[in-house]
């Protein structure tokens, strides 16, 4: 193409007026270039925004960033968040502050609707993720999960690095035989009034009981995949509502009072408050009870018909200081040693992103060798995975949610 | 002779370089802790008028304070700030003032004040989750009765902690705002010849409490009233205490602005903006009432000393606020002896009163951490306090030699940062630490808690700097020595106890904050406060009683400098020990 010198004299001025070149409007590192990437990574320090909640979590992330510096000489510094929203404001009010570059966010554990809104604003760099060196291994087939974030195609915007799948743990002590329904549920919270609840909406794992309850309940879970602007939205969540109507008197505070996050319920557990709790770990229980947070007499179970998974994805904002830095890190967290340390039961037991089958024999047998823990079910007792609602239909039903029971006198 | 007019001769006689330079002082005070504030305003205000350009707010209108009188639980959440923040403030003091008018000067009080004066340095986070396990139904009390006597051999279905009324929250509350207003009160204490009063009435047949309240509590509130304001304004605003002890269905209205302010669908950032303007008009509001409640109750008293009453029921008084003393002390002592005990626990079944089992784990796991995240915490702190009371002593310094006198106005400049709830300026705050090119550090951290040590500094220290008998100065100033010397050699030592006080509250209160250096500090400055909070979410009491524990050490070894210090120092001195 031809440019015209006239054209190339503005450019310049208008150069020289914006004075030198920011360092962001250099080229960004490709991962198409990896060794380029890690020559540019060496030495750089990646701010990684994570959940701080979980003492298991944040030691897979200090083990992590120990391997990252001997290997390729990055910094990994995290920042425990109470919440990944955090994150996703801090990006924006960089936005609002014009700073467009040198962010103080360079990798954020994200998935969901905090994705889909980081999305929709252009806050994330990318398209990346699927450029990685590891990304051969990940079982792009067999997990479409890995994506598809919530239904939002991820379009290489982020790197999945774990799978959760909804389970719920119950003490055999107290309980003989767990329900394997909803209707089961709201029979057995009758029986046992006040020994049931779920983490408050709009607490993610709270969200995700009263979705896990809308895809049992819903006369046709199929519009679920769409959004909900698409769909009957009264008619599909009808029954819904008729059972936590039902159910909201019989919870633990007859649903005056909820817990505020999922961990909460393993310490009400513990101290013999509740019988019965949800999860999005498969793993929580053996964990708690290796950490002596729950009774060894705690199991897990999944409901008839299968449960909600999906993955946990690696972001990087669209004005990270250290793009090259979080690639890197996150095409380790994504290898095959990285992801069968973190399925190993006795730390995190997180399950993985990659496909065993096109693992090399080596790494294989890095898998084989974990053992299920106490109150793990095995991958053939876990069944189904159910994929996740459109993002729009979180939001609908916590908005709804709080409007019936969350301000409830 | 006037304050004023002694002062304004000293100025005038000694023209030094540094003193042109003191003036200013107060100026710089307050530019310290207004700018920011102002910065941060403008940023809630301008999104709660609908302007945000990154979001694309670029109209002005009330669309965002529709939606949030859409909220269905606006009301009973605005009424839940207004409720639970007069009723924390209201017995807080009634219980400081029991306290005192019947006990001050005995051997009892002395106790008290010992028991009492250590728990102001507790974390507010810390005092809470204690106070949690201690009432809940699976807590301390509940394990100390059962099943022996209620025969419960599981946790009761009992709506006791997050009650929809803030019954807890309340109880959270006033049990850290007791010692703290009793530790402002004994500084102004010193300033008040409360005993000779005291024993001038009882000798005219008062009984003791009856003198103390008609004679000390008018003196005594006029120093104490800033603290009583603050008091009121942070028990109206509270984020970490109502989260923790107060109701979510709905919560108090700061909290679920700090929940809309993060929601990933940032659309909420105008309903949080408008929610946090509310918040603001909510304290302002509340202050007006206090304060028309201060007229009646002046009116009350002098009607009440006119007629002369000699008092009765002085010996029941006296043992109520004893006893509330005394259950203060307990639940605060007790919730972090639980925390203490929590961080060593194995398993731990209901109903046993210790755990099953005792495991130095969690400690070995976190103590590292704990160690990093604790040196930060000093060294901002330190540095927050250090510049604090720089500009603090300087500016009552300024205010002294050059008779610049506090006007009411000015004396209202210092409330704001008090006033203005936290949530209402901290994403404000976010954008001018971005703008300054200070985002993320720990500078940026240290000038954030500026803005809320300043003002807690500067009343803990201004009331007693200014009730100080300038017959001191005057007589030094007789025996030839210059106003430098006079500060030195005299002000300082026999302030030191009040300006010792006024760096321990300082440092605690950046020891606490969270909000501001989770934002400000874009999540890169790592505080004992910022990661307790952070593992709170997680809800593992064994971490957390770790945390607090650490946290409250933090917080804790200031005070006891500044209660022994001046003990050490002047062992030689009867009256400036005063103790």
């Amino acid at each position: 193409m031809m440019v015209s010198p006239m054209k190339t004299l503005l450019a310049a001025t208008l150069l020289l007026l914006a004075g030198p070149l920011p360092a962001a409007a250099q080229a960004a590192p490709d991962p198409a270039d990896w060794d380029g990437v890690l020559r540019e990574a060496r030495g750089q320090t990646v701010y990684w925004n994570a959940w701080g909640g979980s003492s298991q979590v944040n030691e897979h992330i200090e083990w992590a960033a120990r391997e990252v510096h001997e290997r390729f000489g990055v910094t990994v510094e995290h920042v425990k968040l109470a919440d990944t929203a955090d994150a996703v404001s801090r990006v924006i009010a960089e936005k609002a502050a014009g700073q467009d570059q040198d962010g103080a966010v360079d990798l954020v554990w994200i998935n969901g609707e905090n994705f889909a809104a980081m999305k929709e604003q252009d806050l994330l760099f990318g398209p990346w993720a699927e450029a990685l060196p590891n990304w051969r291994y990940v079982d792009v087939e067999g997990k479409p999960a890995v994506t598809a974030d919530f239904t939002v195609p991820t379009e290489g915007l982020e790197a999945p690095w774990g799978m959760a799948q909804v389970v719920f743990y119950y003490d055999t002590a107290r309980v003989e035989d767990p329900p394997r329904t909803f209707g089961g549920i709201l029979d057995w919270a009758k029986a046992n009034p006040g020994r049931f609840t779920y983490p408050q909406p709009p607490d993610f794992l709270g969200s995700t009981f009263l979705k896990q309850a809308l895809i049992g309940l819903a006369p046709d879970p199929s519009v679920l995949s769409g959004p909900v602007g698409e769909a009957n939205y009264e008619k599909v969540t009808a029954p819904l509502w008729a059972f936590m109507e039902e159910l909201t008197p019989v919870l633990w505070r007859s649903g005056r009072a909820y817990p505020q996050s999922g961990p909460r319920q393993v310490q009400l557990m513990a101290d013999g408050e509740i019988d019965m709790a949800i999860s999005f770990n498969p793993n929580e229980a053996s964990a708690a009870i290796a950490n002596s947070e729950l009774p060894e007499t705690v199991r897990t179970f999944v409901l008839d018909g299968g449960t909600i998974g999906n993955a946990s994805f690696l972001a990087i904002p669209y004005n990270a200081s250290a793009k090259a830095g979080a690639m890197v890190v996150a095409n380790f967290l994504m290898s095959p040693e990285a992801q069968a340390r973190k399925q190993d039961p006795t730390r995190w037991g997180n399950g993985t992103v990659l496909a065993l089958d096109k693992l090399s024999p080596e790494d294989r047998a890095r898998f084989d060798a974990l053992e299920l823990g106490v109150a793990t079910l095995s991958p053939e007792e876990l069944g189904a995975t159910l994929p996740e609602p459109h993002p729009s239909w979180m939001v609908r039903l916590e908005e709804d949610w709080v409007a019936r029971f969350g301000v409830a006198e | 002779m006037s304050l004023g007019e002694a002062a304004a001769g000293g100025a005038s006689s000694t023209p030094g370089r540094r003193l042109r330079l003191l003036p200013w002082a107060p100026l710089l005070t307050i530019l310290a802790m207004l700018a920011p504030v102002a910065f941060g305003l403008g940023g809630t205000l301008l999104p709660a008028l609908g302007w945000l350009p990154a979001l694309g707010g670029h109209g002005i209108g009330l669309d965002a304070f529709r939606d949030l009188v859409a909220w269905p639980g606006f009301p009973r959440a605005a009424t839940l700030s207004l409720t639970t923040g007069f009723a924390a403030t209201a017995v807080s003091l009634a219980l400081v003032c029991l306290v005192c008018a019947g006990w001050q000067g005995t051997r009892a009080f002395t106790f008290v004040q010992r028991a009492l004066s250590p728990l102001l340095s507790v974390p507010h986070a810390a005092a809470a989750f204690g106070i949690a396990f201690l009432v809940a139904p699976s807590g301390w009390i509940a394990r100390a009765l059962s099943p022996w006597l209620t025969g419960w051999e599981r946790p009761p279905d009992l709506l006791i902690v997050q009650d929809p009324y803030g019954l807890a929250m309340i109880a959270g509350l006033v049990a850290k705002e007791v010692p703290f207003l009793l530790l402002m009160t004994l500084s102004a204490l010193g300033q008040v010849r409360s005993g000779q009063s005291v024993m001038v009435a009882q000798a005219l047949g008062h009984r003791r409490t009856t003198a103390w309240l008609k004679i000390v509590l008018p003196q005594v509130y006029v120093q104490i009233r800033l603290p009583v304001y603050a008091v009121l304004a942070y028990s109206m605003s509270v984020v970490d205490v109502a989260i923790i002890l107060g109701p979510n269905t709905p919560p108090t209205l700061s909290v679920q602005v700090v929940r809309w302010m993060s929601d990933p669908d940032l659309a909420f950032r105008f309903q949080a903006a408008a929610g946090a303007v509310a918040q603001l008009a909510l304290v302002v509001a509340g202050l007006a009432v206090w304060r028309l409640l201060e007229f009646a109750a002046a009116r009350a008293g002098r009607r009440w000393i006119e007629r002369g009453g000699r008092g009765c029921g002085d010996a029941a008084l006296r043992a109520a606020g004893l006893a509330a003393a005394i259950l203060v002390s307990l639940a605060i002592g007790l919730g972090i002896a639980g925390l203490a005990v929590w961080s060593v626990a194995g398993f731990w079944t209901f109903p046993n009163l210790l755990p099953d089992s005792l495991t130095w784990r969690g400690w070995a796991r976190h103590g590292p951490e704990i160690l990093s995240a604790a040196s930060e915490t000093v060294i901002i702190a330190g540095a927050a306090t250090s510049i604090a009371l720089f500009l603090t002593l300087a500016s009552l310094e300024a205010e002294h030699r050059h008779g610049l006198r506090p006007t009411r106005r000015a004396l209202w400049l210092l409330y704001i940062p008090l006033i203005v709830p936290q949530v209402a300026f901290l994403t404000g705050l976010q954008t001018l630490a971005l703008s300054t090119g200070l985002a993320g550090g720990r500078v940026a951290v240290i000038l954030a808690h500026l803005v809320f040590v300043l003002p807690y500094v500067f009343l803990s220290l201004s009331a007693p700097w200014r009730a100080w008998d300038a017959r001191h100065a005057t007589v030094a100033r007789a025996l030839g020595s210059g106003p430098d010397r006079v500060l030195w050699r005299v002000r300082l030592p026999m302030l030191l106890r009040p300006i010792l006080v006024a760096a321990a509250v300082g440092f605690a209160v950046s020891v606490g904050q969270y909000l501001p250096t989770l934002l400000v500090g874009a999540g890169r400055v790592e505080t004992l406060t910022t990661e307790a909070v952070a593992l709170a979410a997680g809800g593992d009491r064994r971490i957390i009683g770790a945390y607090a524990l650490a946290q409250t050490a933090a917080a804790f070894l200031p005070f006891a400098v500044a209660i022994l210090l001046p003990r050490l120092l002047w062992r030689n001195r009867k009256g400036l020990g005063h103790v």
